[in-house]
């Protein structure tokens, strides 16, 4: 196993994976709190089509996933916050942007391997320049989520009042979505388009189960992110032919699992101290009010 | 950061200083200048005249109950006020000037809805946002502060609710988060305090106590009050007008004034009776 770990495509499939687990599951917490889980899902299918229509035109297919996921995440950052009808227009346009995708594809006469791997990545080449690339993103990432921190977290909890303190909610809603966007580009090289979401939701929504704070459930969720890279990576090379997304989102259903069915217990609200002199105190007050 | 706090509630124990509130809000308003003025406001909205030519001032330390039907317009009123819905015709004045979204003098607390979300805050993070959450950069690096958890804390005695304090928000009840939220919107010590149905959800002992902050805040400290209610038989004995608002229209004044049959039934267009029982008003003929 240490020979494997030698290979460099092998070394670099690990960093670049470091820095995906990390920045995916920041921002997965994000898109987890602001109910944007659908947004999650809707965005790498529809930076699919993009891949799939930049492979028929002979470009980089990390061009098109770009233009498309940025620019789908900058529509959905737009459309407002009524969730449902948010999300039926979030359905409609993944649903389209599919149809594209697949007619690119039948339109596209060459080998499609380039396709199939944007679909479910590969830690087979991935290049130091790749490994560069997804590292100088990610940090992009970080440092604007930590920039925009305090008011991403107020506004996606209360954004009626963080906008009457002054936040630019409709703003930030679309900067958020954006680096989103520039998470999944990133991700979809080794998790692949179908597959980003696990790495994007799993850490946070099992994270979220078991720490009550902010900053504890983000470091809690970037830890279990890396638990399922690290590991899903070393059981893909060991396995040699089984994709790397199939463990990643094995392992983050069988942490979920338990997690969803015990963890309620922890957050259980404690008895609250002095209930009955308050509410003595409640009822002489009554009396002298009248 | 420590010196942007020194204005702020102090922590528990410690002297309430009148004089702490002076400072900036003075500037922007001498005491002789009124804190809202409006003049032929009207705000439409979805093609629909909600509030129409709307004519009022109100003046510093007041302590206004906004009162009318469901769909009057009182929600939309404050957010004009906070400059989130811009009014078609007519001038707002707040301390003098117009109003602009993320104004320091001014304390909100919205209608409640239900706060919740699949992964939880704890009651001191949500108030905490009423102190620096509009501000850039994580702010979490010396540990939060002891002296922001101070402010925090205290903000939340006022409201009863420090027992609450590491629970998840998502938990508590409805009554519970109101309380939280009215703590949010005192912590930065406003000049104005815009609260939007805050007593809707509150047990009777938390109601009184909470309008029992709220006069004392109006007049140790000179805060100008306007609270959205359904009821205003238990705000009668400390407010100093009434505002109600039916059809587009308000009145403004003494509750003795405007709580009266013939006030009430020109600004509904229809028939009201004011009836006084047990020591309480009674408006009859419409649905209030
Ligand atoms: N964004 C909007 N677009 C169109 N109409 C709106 C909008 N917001 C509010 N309204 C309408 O404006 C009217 C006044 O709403 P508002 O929320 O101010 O009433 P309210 O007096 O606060 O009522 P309640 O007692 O139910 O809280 C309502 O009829 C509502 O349907
Ligand atoms: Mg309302």
């Amino acid at each position: 196993m240490i020979s494997l770990l030698s290979y460099p495509f092998i070394q670099n499939a690990f960093l670049a994976g470091t820095c995906i687990a990390i920045v995916a599951a920041v921002t997965g917490y994000f898109l987890l709190l602001r109910g944007l889980t659908f947004a999650g899902h809707a965005l790498p299918n529809i930076g699919f089509a993009g891949a799939a229509g930049a492979v028929l035109l002979g470009l980089d297919p990390l061009f098109g996933l770009l233009a498309f996921t940025i620019g789908a995440a900058i529509g959905i950052g737009l459309l407002g916050r009524n969730l449902r009808e948010r999300d039926l227009a979030i359905g409609i346009l993944m649903t389209f942007a599919l149809a594209l995708g697949l007619l690119f594809l039948s339109l596209y006469s060459g080998y499609a391997e380039r396709v199939y791997s944007i679909l479910f990545g590969t830690i087979l080449g991935i290049s130091r320049l790749d490994v560069l690339l997804s590292f100088g993103v990610s940090l992009l990432i970080l440092v604007s989520i930590l920039l925009l921190f305090r008011p991403l977290l107020f506004s996606s909890y209360d954004p009626e009042v963080a906008e009457a303190r002054g936040v630019p909610v409709r703003l930030l809603a679309v900067a958020f979505l954006v680096l989103v966007a520039l998470t999944i580009a990133i991700a979809v090289q080794i998790v692949g388009a179908l597959l980003v979401f696990t790495l994007l939701v799993g850490p946070a929504a099992t994270a979220g189960r078991l720490a009550l704070r902010p900053g504890a459930v983000i470091l809690l969720a970037i830890a279990l992110g890396l638990l399922y890279t690290w590991l899903g990576i070393l059981l893909a090379v060991l396995s040699g032919t089984i994709p790397v997304s199939f463990f990643i989102a094995f392992l983050s259903f069988i942490v979920y699992l338990p997690v969803r069915l015990i963890a309620p217990r922890w957050q259980r609200r404690p008895q609250q101290p002095g209930l009955l002199p308050a509410a003595g105190a409640g009822l002489s007050q009554q009396a002298s009010a009248r | 950061m420590s010196t942007k706090h020194d204005q702020r509630l102090s922590p528990p124990g410690a002297a309430p200083q009148a004089s702490s509130l002076g400072g900036r809000g003075q500037e922007a308003s001498p005491i002789s200048e009124p804190v809202i003025e409006l003049e032929g406001v009207s705000v439409c909205l979805g093609g629909r005249t909600i509030l129409q030519e709307v004519t009022f001032t109100i003046n510093p330390g007041e302590f206004i109950a906004v009162l009318g039907p469901n769909g009057a317009g009182k929600s939309t009123l404050l957010k004009v006020l906070l400059g989130l819905i811009r009014p078609s015709a007519g001038t707002v004045r707040l301390f003098g000037q117009a109003p602009r979204r993320g104004n320091r003098l001014i304390g909100y607390a919205p209608q409640h809805r239900t706060l919740e979300g699949a992964l939880s805050l704890r009651a001191r993070d949500l108030v905490g946002f009423g102190l620096d959450g509009h501000r850039w950069g994580p702010g979490w690096f010396p540990a939060g502060g002891r002296r922001r958890q101070a402010i925090i804390e205290a903000a939340l005695a006022e409201v009863d609710a420090l027992a609450l304090a590491d629970m998840p928000v998502a938990h508590l009840s409805g009554g519970e988060q109101q309380r939280l939220l009215i703590a949010q919107a005192l912590l930065s010590q406003p000049r104005l305090l815009l609260l939007d149905e805050p007593l809707s959800n509150l047990d009777l002992s938390h109601e009184q106590e909470i309008i029992a902050l709220i006069a004392r805040l109006c007049r140790t400290h000179g805060m100008t009050v306007l609270l959205v209610s359904h009821d205003v038989n238990p705000l009668l004995p400390v407010i100093d007008r009434v505002l109600y608002l039916a059809r587009g229209h308000a009145a403004i004044g003494k509750p003795e004034q405007v709580i009266t049959s013939a006030t009430l039934s020109a600004l509904y267009g229809a028939p009201v009776e004011v009836v006084e029982a047990l020591g309480r008003l009674f408006v009859v003929g419409v649905d209030i």
